[in-house]
This record gives structure tokens, C-alpha cells and sequence, in this order.
């Protein structure tokens, strides 16, 4: 395996009850890269996403991250890995510092460690005043900003972010891509699924098009741009998924 | 491996006391119950008090065990942080084995408590090592019936509505506060299957003298039944994430 790639997908495949979610699906991520998962709702980024993390079981085809395959040693990779789910799941019951304290212990961080990092990840999500609140009591957007740090508290090689701005404002949308951007920056391999094309366009070194479970394109955003003689990514986009007529026939209709 | 699991029971189930237990609808549920159960029972037939302690015990593990036990999983689920959890490099069993363990150690709390007041109290004189023989199988018995029924539904009224049916079945049928050798023969056959029949056996057992072999017999017979319970909700649990 090439070293610079630190997620192989092969002929990874899903299906519930008949209907396939993901079909045969091949791509790679790069050490160090940002990379971004595009499709519309039900396109089957989350239920890659999910069997990438171990929280679901192909049916078919493997992936391996960092040289470990899924299927096989998922536990290990759950240790290099940091998933933020669609949904801040966090402890409401819990303060913030509890949280990240509860989420050191079961990666067994020593307790002297583990207080030091939380205390740093706190700070650097300025959240640190509010260290003592429950969960519950944050706003959307603290708590996005603390599901992300809670995914961070065993200093993963590779984040797992599923749509991380759905449902923020447009400051604390802004302010989660600048952390992304941040992370990238410490070397962090960063998996991003959305179907915010901007976001995409902005923060993803790659992309890969997902249609009804298959991948469409895998490009740089500037290539597919090139490719499809379109200015924006969104517009790319629907060329690639051949959205682009009807979205044309509904403006037609206006 | 098995130390991360390990790792991961541990700290889920002291979450768990900190998050669930430890609040007063846990505690009601698992204490005041129980003895206003059997203290109505005493009003409407006083007789010897002493005859009702082991089921005033048995009762107290069971409601203090089963009281979240039966909505945590759910409860998580529905939320996401059972998620959360699966997320942690430990298996879909630590977490299960956690939740239960949670609920086992809050019954051995409530069970403490009502043990010490009521022995106390009364004067009696059990074995000590048996009642720990019979009480910590129970303790995790009746916790992992709580999950197993918790993760054979998907709502979490569901589970609460199921778990009455084998707790009242069981209050009434396993010689709570009527013997089962007194109960037509149909009955006691069909207590033969509830779990809380050997916890009050054993119980009773234990407050006699001398080495007693059919302390040992319910013991084992307790342990059989928690392998029953756990072993299908782990499976239950495996499949909500395949």
C-alpha cells in the first residue's frame, strides 16, 4: 500500500432489506488531505461513513484505514480515528469538562493527561468558561464545537466529520471551518461528508460525487470545475449528477 | 483488547450511576417500593415480620436493578450516545456488559441499605457468605433481564410496559409474601422458571444455620439464568447496529 494513502475503500457495498444504500464504492484518501464526501440527501454518505467507523457492517466488498481492515480490526482503528456524528451526541446530564473526561477514560488516557488535554481543547473551543455546564444547557453551536473536541480528545490521525454545519448559524458555520482548516493545518487527515458544496469548495483538497450509492467523480474541486467548464462546484455538481436540466426546467417554470 | 473492554465496563457503568442512578426517580423506584410493598402486605397480615424479610431483600434487587436497566439502552439509542459509545475502541458487548453492571451495582447499594436496616433492625443473624452468594448473581440476573428486554423492543415505554409483565408475575408467583410450596401445583412449576424464585429460596436458606448446600444449588441456578439473559441481548444489541 502506497503510504501516503491512509483510507482504501474496495467494492464497499450496503444494503438494507433489498436496497442498496452504497454500491461497490472505490476510493482512497490521502495522509494529510481534506476530504470531502458530496451528494444529496439519501446519496449514502452517512451509511459509508458508519461502516468506515465501525457502527455498521458491509455487506459487501472492505476498507481499510491506516492498513487495518474494517472488518477485521475495527477496534484498533477506532483508536487513530475521531468520528463527529450528524448529531452532537454528547452526555446532556454531563458538564462539558465531564464529557471529554468520560470519552478519555474509555480510550484510556491517563486521568493526569486527560484533564490537561480537555482543559486544552476547551480553551482552544472556547468553551473553557463553561467547562462546568451541563451538555444540555449549550447552544447548537457550542455544542458542535464540543462533540468536535470530544472527538479529538485521544489525538485521532483522522477525523470523521458528518455534515458538521448542518443546522448552525452562518457565524458558527464560519467559525467550524475555520477550525477544520486549522486541523488540516496540524496534519490531520480530515473525512467530510456534506452536501454544502460551498463548504466543500472551500475547505476539501478532494472530492468524491456520490449519486444513489455510487461514486460519480473523484477530483481536486478546481479539476472538476475544469472538467465540466463550470465556474462553481455547485455548478460542476449538478453536470455530474445530471441535475443540472432539471434544475434548469424548474427555473424555466418560474 | 479484553482491558480495553474491561476499561470501557468499568467507566460506562460509573457514568452511568453518576447520569441515571443516582437521582431520586432511580432511588424511589428501586427502595421506597419495595417497602411499601411488602409493608402493605405486613398491615393487611401481621404475622412475623422476620418470614418477609428475604422477599423484602428479592424485591429490593429486583426493582433497583431493573429501574433504568429497562429504559438506558433505548434511552441511548434514541439519542445517539449509545453511538457515542460504539465510537470508543471497545465492543458492542463492553457496552452492554457496562450498562449492566451499572444497574448491578446500584442494586448492590439499595440492597445494602434495605439488607442492614432490616437484619438490623429485626435482630436476625444470616450467613453473611451466603446471602453474598445468592444476592450478587441476583444483582446481575435481574440487571441483564432489564436489558434484555430493553433491547428486544425499540421504544422505551415499551420496554418499561414489558418488564411489568415478568416483574408482577414474579412478585406474586416466586414467594415474595406467599410460599410456593403452598401454591397449587401448576403455579409452583410455573415459578420454577422465574429467577426470583431461587433469589428468595436462597435468601431463606441463608438465614438458617450451618453449611447449606441448597444455597449453592440457587446460586448456580442464577448464574445459568443471567448466561440466558445476557448472552441473547448482546446478540439483540449486535444486530440494532448490523
Amino acid at each position: 500500500m502506497n503510504n501516503d494513502i491512509i483510507i482504501q475503500v474496495s467494492d464497499l457495498t450496503k444494503r438494507y432489506d433489498g436496497i442498496i444504500a452504497v454500491d461497490h464504492i472505490n476510493f482512497e484518501v490521502k495522509k494529510g488531505e481534506v476530504f470531502g464526501f458530496l451528494g444529496p440527501n439519501g446519496a449514502g454518505k452517512t451509511t459509508t461513513l458508519r461502516m468506515l467507523t465501525g457502527l455498521s457492517k458491509p455487506t459487501e466488498g472492505n476498507a481499510s484505514i491506516l492498513g487495518l481492515s474494517i472488518k477485521t480490526k475495527i477496534t484498533a482503528i477506532k483508536k487513530h480515528i475521531g468520528v463527529v456524528p450528524e448529531i452532537s451526541n454528547l452526555y446532556d446530564e454531563l458538564s462539558a469538562m465531564d464529557n471529554l473526561i468520560f470519552m478519555a477514560q474509555l480510550y484510556g488516557i491517563p486521568a493526569d493527561l486527560a484533564q490537561k488535554r480537555a482543559q486544552e481543547l476547551l480553551k482552544a473551543f472556547r468553551l473553557y468558561e463553561r467547562k462546568d455546564s451541563l451538555f444540555r444547557t449549550f447552544s447548537r453551536g457550542m455544542k458542535r464545537a464540543l462533540t468536535i473536541a470530544t472527538a479529538l480528545i485521544h489525538n485521532p490521525e483522522i477525523l470523521f466529520l458528518d455534515e458538521p454545519t448542518v443546522g448552525l448559524d452562518v457565524v458558527a458555520a464560519r467559525s467550524l471551518r475555520n477550525l477544520i482548516a486549522n486541523l488540516r493545518q496540524q496534519g490531520k487527515t480530515i473525512f467530510l461528508t456534506t452536501h454544502y458544496l460551498e463548504e466543500a469548495d472551500l475547505l476539501c483538497d478532494r472530492v468524491a460525487i456520490l449519486v444513489k450509492g455510487r461514486v460519480l467523480a473523484i477530483d481536486e474541486p478546481l479539476s472538476l470545475k475544469a472538467k465540466t467548464d463550470k465556474k462553481s462546484l455547485e455548478e460542476a455538481f449538478m453536470k455530474i449528477t445530471g441535475l443540472e436540466p432539471e434544475i434548469l426546467a424548474i427555473e424555466k417554470g418560474k | 483488547m479484553w482491558r480495553d473492554n474491561l476499561r470501557g465496563i468499568f467507566y460506562i457503568a460509573l457514568k452511568d450511576m453518576k447520569t441515571y442512578y443516582l437521582k431520586p426517580p432511580a432511588i424511589s423506584w428501586g427502595i421506597v417500593f419495595p417497602i411499601t410493598w411488602i409493608l402493605a402486605f405486613y398491615l393487611r397480615n401481621p404475622g412475623d415480620f422476620r418470614e418477609l424479610v428475604p422477599g423484602l431483600i428479592a424485591m429490593t434487587i429486583l426493582f433497583s436493578t431493573t429501574a433504568a436497566e429497562a429504559v438506558v439502552l433505548n434511552f441511548e439509542l434514541r439519542l445517539g450516545t449509545l453511538e457515542r459509545l460504539l465510537l470508543a475502541p471497545i465492543s458492542i458487548s463492553a457496552v452492554l456488559l457496562g450498562k449492566v453492571l451499572g444497574g448491578a451495582i446500584f442494586g448492590f447499594l439499595m440492597t445494602t441499605i434495605v439488607a442492614i436496616f432490616s437484619v438490623g433492625v429485626l435482630g436476625l443473624h444470616p450467613n453473611v457468605f451466603y446471602l453474598i452468594l445468592i444476592i450478587f448473581p441476583s444483582l446481575f440476573v435481574f440487571s441483564s433481564l432489564g436489558a434484555l428486554l430493553c433491547v428486544m423492543v425499540k421504544e422505551v415505554f415499551e420496554a418499561q410496559t414489558l418488564l411489568n409483565l415478568p416483574r408482577f408475575l414474579m412478585i406474586f408467583l416466586s414467594g415474595v409474601v406467599y410460599p410456593v410450596s403452598k401454591m397449587p401445583l401448576v403455579l409452583q412449576y410455573f415459578s420454577y422458571v422465574l429467577p426470583l424464585t431461587y433469589t428468595i429460596d436462597g435468601l431463606r436458606w441463608s438465614f438458617s444455620t450451618g453449611l447449606n448446600k441448597m444455597v449453592l444449588l440457587n446460586s448456580l441456578i442464577l448464574i445459568i439464568f443471567f448466561i440466558l439473559f445476557i448472552l441473547p441481548a448482546i446478540k439483540l444489541l449486535y444486530k440494532k447496529f448490523e
